[in-house]
């Protein structure tokens, strides 16, 4: 630590974590202090770690679908699409239209309502407490269209290999579509609330900053990498499960600080709550399940596909050695990812600064660690 | 100028308040009075595990093929059977769910073919010791009895 601020100053270390409620789980980070500035940071993982990948080379194809639910327990539907997309893929089949559609809606629900937690949550470490309760009954909202439909509120174990397991239920589309009437006026509230609020848009501008070349760097995805003004979604990318046939903008920044970073996802949630619009509006009629074998063994070989979830892109490689289990499962989560990129923010930063963007990353320990 | 105005008569933080004490009158409370008041438990809801009985005749439905067994992901169904000479069938004679480890996910009920096993709305799981957590077939058949309190 070359620059210290005072000539009698030493470098301090401290751990922040795994137990500090603004980590957001159990992330344990050793921090190299000046004073309050933040002169270095290292993040120790692996609290939460459950061998997830381990336990699906155990599993048959089916049964590991609601284990990874488990990984990013906030959003976790958009998990189950990944994992079952790259199963299909090696079984060279595909769902249906309406089990297509209706996976679009419930994870732009998902990603609905896990940016409301990370809104929630976000703005309670930087100190605005109110929102939290706020976005809670609108995600509550959320929660029971989940619950109706699948039967479980956070792991949903919504999808199946080839489709759905579940058709919808009655006034299904109604409460979907009240949900979008519904939610952008709440929106607005949020945005006058925090956005209007210049305690916390001090709190939030030109912190954290992470220009586009960094990103590209870190490999960093998601709204984060939005944020810094790269035009990067894979739902527009590599459409999967029919996201080519809506019609929605890709929110980006500017700066990439934790400010840009809430604008993109709350205008994210207003693109999400018209997909699911228009999903609603041309639900075709159908089956819901292909054509898939009651005992899945694909063929020998191996599949990569990689799903835009709420917090960046997250892939799913598996292997298959051609028996009813996975040879190999590996999970690319991008919380895992995006939290490489957290000593280039938070070098030169306030030990306060440092949990808001802690939370502006939107990690889910659960992912991290697997 | 108007910028300005704003700023020195903290126009910002009231609007702020004015959301907030938006929310103030009662009939905006969402907050579920739980044990006072019951959730409205979904249809679909994956609860208690239960072990369906012939609504008339009272016999179990489960003809033992071991199939929820097979498909569940953490093995923690145990079906125990023995063949009737008689009518060379399979007959359930003991069957054992460990619901520590359920994960609720689904599967078994999935499999079962003749709707025997099911879960069922009831969301009321907790016990006093862990092998409380370990349901045998009269737990299964009866479903869980946990205290109500009266409020």
């Amino acid at each position: 630590m070359a620059d210290s601020t005072f000539l009698d100053s030493t470098e301090l270390v401290l751990n922040m974590g795994p137990q500090h409620p603004s980590t957001h789980g159990v992330l344990r980070v050793i921090l190299k202090l000046d004073g309050e500035r933040v002169r270095g940071t290292e993040c120790v993982i692996g609290y939460l770690h459950r061998g997830l990948e381990k336990i699906g080379e155990n599993r048959t194809y089916a049964m590991y679908v609601p284990y990874v639910d488990r990984a990013d327990y906030v959003a976790a539907v958009s998990n189950g699409l990944g994992y079952c997309l790259a199963v299909e893929k090696l079984l060279s089949v595909e769902a249906p239209p309406r089990a297509q559609a209706v996976r679009v809606i419930l994870t732009e629900l998902t990603r609905i309502s896990s940016h409301l937690l990370w809104l929630g949550t976000h703005c309670l470490d930087i100190g605005a407490t109110t929102p939290l309760f706020y976005t809670f009954r609108e995600r509550e909202f959320i929660m029971n269209i989940l619950e109706k439909y699948c039967g479980a509120r956070l792991t949903t174990h919504a999808f199946r290999i080839g489709g759905l397991q579940y058709e919808t239920y009655e006034g299904f589309e109604d409460e979907c579509r009240k949900f979008c009437d519904w939610l952008p006026p709440k929106l607005a509230e949020y945005d006058l609330l925090l956005a209007g609020n210049r305690i916390l848009v001090a709190r939030m501008r030109e912190v954290g900053v992470l220009n586009e070349d960094d990103c590209k760097a870190y490999g960093v995805t998601g709204p984060m990498l939005r944020a810094s003004g790269v035009k990067w979604d894979l739902r527009k990318a590599q459409p999967y499960s029919g996201y080519e046939q809506y019609d929605f903008e890709i929110p980006t920044g500017e700066l990439g600080d934790t400010y840009d970073r809430y604008r993109v996802r709350m205008e994210e949630m207003h693109q999400s709550a018209r997909i699911i619009r228009q999903a609603v509006d041309r639900l075709p009629e159908g089956p819901i399940m292909a054509k898939v074998p009651k005992v899945i063994k694909p063929p020998v070989g191996e599949a990569y596909v990689s799903v835009e979830a709420p917090k960046g892109e997250l892939g799913y490689y598996v292997v298959s050695d051609g028996s009813t289990q996975p040879y190999r499962v590996r999970i690319r989560p991008p919380s895992f990812v995006n939290l490489q990129a957290l000593d280039r923010m938070a070098r030169g930063a306030l030990i306060a600064d440092l949990v808001a963007i802690i939370g502006t990353i939107d990690i889910v320990l659960g992912e991290v660690d697997r | 100028m108007r910028k300005f105005l704003r700023t020195v008569f903290l126009v910002d933080l009231l609007e702020g308040l004015g959301v907030t004490f938006r929310y103030q009158p009662t009939k905006n409370i969402c907050t579920e009075q739980y044990p006072a008041e019951r959730p409205k438990i979904a249809e679909r809801y994956r609860g208690a595990p239960r072990l369906n009985n012939h609504p008339e005749t009272g016999e179990t439905l489960c003809i033992a093929c071991n199939l929820c067994a097979v498909a569940c992901p953490e093995a923690l169904i145990v079906v125990g059977s023995e063949r009737n000479e008689k009518t060379r069938r399979k007959e359930l004679t003991t069957f054992t769910y460990d619901t520590s480890r359920c994960m609720f996910c689904g599967l078994c009920e999935d499999a079962c073919p003749v709707d025997a096993l099911e879960l069922t709305q009831d969301f009321e799981l907790a016990s006093y010791t862990r092998e409380g957590a370990i349901w045998d077939r009269e737990m299964l058949e009866e479903g869980p009895k946990p205290n109500r309190y009266k409020y």
